[in-house]
Formats: C-alpha cells, structure tokens, sequence
C-alpha cells in the first residue's frame, strides 16, 4: 500500500559514474525510472525490493542523436520524446508509432524506452521495433561498457543477460533499410496490454518479430527465410504459426494469438507491396 | 522537497517515494485530484508536471523536485464549464483528470485529437459523447440516443 511506499529508501545520485558506484557498493539496487510500471508493482504490494536508485537525475541517459549512421536514444528519452522526435521518425517510424500505441499520454510522457526495455515483459511494445532494427543495448557497469545485441539481451520470461550492476545507457539502432511496419492488437486502442504486437520490414531479406508470443520478444527467423526464398504467403504464415509458442492467458488464448500472427504477417505483406 | 505547485513555491517534508497523488491530497490539503485505480489506467489523478499531463499515482515526490506541478485547484479554464453544459460530467470522480488531460490539448482541437488526448481517462458514466462534444464543439460528436431521450422528455412534459 501507500503507507509502506513511502517509507522505501531512494538513492538519487547525480552523475553516471556516482549510480554506477553505487550499484556496485550499495546493491542490491532497483533502477527507477518513469515508473510507470515499477509504480503499479509498489503500490500493490507485488514489488518487495527494499531499496531504489533513481535515474532522473543521469543527463548521460538523455537525449536523440545521430552518430555517424547510428540512431542513438538513451535510456531515459520518453514515449512522447520518441514521438515527437524528427530524427526517430526519419530513422525508425515504426519507433515513434509504437510509442503511440504504448498506455496513454500520461504513461507516455512518464514511461521511458530503456525501461520498456529493461522491464523484459515479452509484451513491451517497442520491442519488436528494436528487434527488427536489429538495435545494440549500450550498457555501462563500474568495469566499463559493453554493447548487447538486441537480439542477445532476453535469455527467459522477463530475464536479461544484464548484470545487477549495470545500467542501460541507451539504445543504438542502425540504418534499416527497407519498408518498416508496425502493428499492435489489444483489447483496445489504448491502455491495453497487447494480444499480439508485430513490427517488421519490407526488404530482400523481410525481418519480422513479435511480442506476447512467446516467453520474450522474438524474431521470427524461419518465416523471414520462406518470405526470402519467394514462398508465398500462405506458406510463410503455416511457418509462423509453428514458429511461435504462444500462451492462453488472461488477455487472450494461444489459438487466438496464432490466427492473429497470421493475420498481421497477411497485412505487412500486402500493406508494404511496392505501388506501381 | 522544493518545487512549485499551481504557481506558488512550496517545500513538502515528505519521503522521496511518496506517491504524488498522496502528497497533494495528504500534505497538501489539494483533495481535488481523484485516486480512481492507483495503477495508470484511469487517469482519475492526472496533473500537470511542466505542463504536461501525468499520473500523480505513478509519480514519486522525488521527481518533482523544482519543477511545475498544476493541479485542478490551480487552473483557471473555461473547461469545466463546457464539460457540465454538454453532459459531459455525471458522478464526477474522472471529471478533474478529464480536465487536466483536456488543457494541454490547446484550443479549437478536432474530435480525434480530442479522443486520442483523453485515450487515459476513463469515465463510466456518461459515454464520452458529452466530454468529446464539450472539448471538440457540439458538433463533434452528435450523440443521438440523448437526443431521442431529449425529445421524449419534451413530449412528456408537453
């Protein structure tokens, strides 16, 4: 409850360097950031970690920039940043229309892309936007950094391969060439947490990935071949139903979740065909 | 904590963690922001920080520190107005959020724009159609059951 919230310690500390100390020494530590979704956790009890480190203050985690061809977010950059962001929506639209999709505006001027991705739910919605990117997670521990590759960062249900002492500093996507699309399905337009999200793009080698599918985001690897090697469609979307595990739960069936994928590889298809 | 509320300096002693909403209504005394969900689906607790709308249950004081918070208490608006001209008020609870989240759409929006700014809010009573109507102009969002109900009333009355 409130009550007990509020009586949680925070850590705030100023620079990069003084969080990342402190994750070391002080840890264990939980990152907060937009707390859009730490704070639900908290409020009702479901969270029981003692003690928080909060990021806002890190202006290293801030900010849209090009360096050289890359796409350089940090961690901290919000939904409505990402939105409102020319460079996002030159680079990767599909970025900025997912962060449309994400909650509400409250949410989205509150939640941040390096805590979607952090958060490690296989229902984040810009997940699959990273994953066809084929985006690099920079991250940063006392030791130094390191650059995961989106694909490599979910190793199970909401687990990464990030150690408690490092920090996401922010997402490095590349050029993408080639038609980007994105979709999600929820119950509803907004404040719905998806059914089936699928982000992908129009290229001689398609990429395709989704979300609620499966225990983590995933890249559909087999389908992208089919879509490669001139299979048609009806075949890529029998390699897609297989490909995919999704569960019953409580948003929607497994059954339900498949019939959709394939409905949604149908549309980037005919919606990404070259006009003549 | 240091920050400013609906325009006046204002200094908090409360923890860092505590929910924003608690602060206003608590430390405060500012009962005008509503709790409806505690979880960022209602937008019953939408404030303004820096002018943008946000869930004051999903915000940590600690995150206020220096900055703008407005609240209902400290708008001046001709919204709530328009909102009990047009039915787009009933029980009440969501209408302070409707009215935070409505202002930072600027003036004359369309009904989609209306529609897509007040996506976080939900009210259960009156359907929307009044809210979008009060927000948009009576014209966009005709709602023809209330006028079917209307003029039966009419006839009864006549």
């Amino acid at each position: 409850m409130a009550t007990a919230l509020s009586r949680l310690p925070l850590l705030q500390p100023r620079t990069l360097a003084e969080a990342l100390r402190l994750l070391r020494d002080e840890g264990p530590l939980v990152p907060l950031a937009g707390c859009t979704d730490l704070y639900v956790g908290l409020h009702f009890g479901t969270v029981r970690e003692p003690r928080f480190l909060d990021l806002q203050g890190l202006r290293a985690l801030r900010g849209i920039r090009r360096h050289g061809e890359t796409l350089v977010i940090g961690a901290l950059v919000t939904y409505s940043e990402l939105i409102a962001s020319p460079l996002v929506r030159r680079r990767l639209p599909i970025l900025a229309e997912a962060s449309r999709w994400v909650g509400s505006p409250q949410i989205q001027n509150r939640g941040t892309l390096g805590g979607n991705v952090a958060n490690a739910s296989p229902a984040g919605d810009t997940l699959p936007v990273l994953a066809v990117a084929e985006a690099t997670v920079l991250l940063r521990s006392v030791d130094g950094e390191r650059r995961v590759p989106f694909g490599a960062l979910y190793t199970g249900y909401r687990q990464t391969v990030m150690r408690p002492d490092e920090l996401i500093v922010a997402i490095e996507v590349p050029p993408v060439e080639g038609r980007q699309w994105f979709r999600k399905v929820g119950t509803r337009a907004a404040q719905a947490i998806s059914k089936v999200v699928m982000a992908a793009v129009r290229a001689p080698h398609p990429r395709v990935a989704l979300g609620s599918v499966a225990p983590t985001v995933v890249r559909a690897p087999r389908t992208e071949a089919v879509l490669a090697g001139g299979g048609t469609l009806a075949e890529a979307q029998a390699v897609l139903v297989d490909e995919i595990q999704p569960i019953d739960d409580l948003r929607s069936t497994a059954a339900y979740r498949r019939r959709v994928a394939a409905n949604l590889l149908a549309q980037f298809w005919s919606d990404t065909r070259r006009r003549r | 904590m240091r920050f400013v509320l609906n325009g006046k300096r204002t200094d908090v002693p409360a923890p860092p963690l505590k929910r924003l909403l608690d602060v206003l209504r608590e430390d405060c005394g500012l009962a005008g922001t509503k709790e409806g969900c505690g979880e960022g689906e209602c937008g019953a607790c939408t404030v303004l920080l820096d002018g943008a709308p946000v869930n004051s249950c999903l915000v940590p004081l600690a995150h206020v520190r220096g900055r703008k918070v407005t609240t209902i208490e400290g708008l001046r608006s001709r919204v709530p107005e328009a909102l009990a001209r047009e039915g787009g008020t009933q029980c009440g609870i969501c209408t302070p959020g409707v009215v935070m989240a409505a202002v930072a759409l600027g003036p004359k929006p369309n009904a989609a724009r209306v529609r897509e700014a007040l996506a976080g809010n939900l009210c259960r009573c009156t359907g929307y159609a009044g809210i979008v109507r009060a927000l948009a102009g009576p014209r966009a969002a005709p709602h023809p059951r209330v006028r079917a109900a209307g003029a039966i009333a009419r006839k009864r009355r006549g």
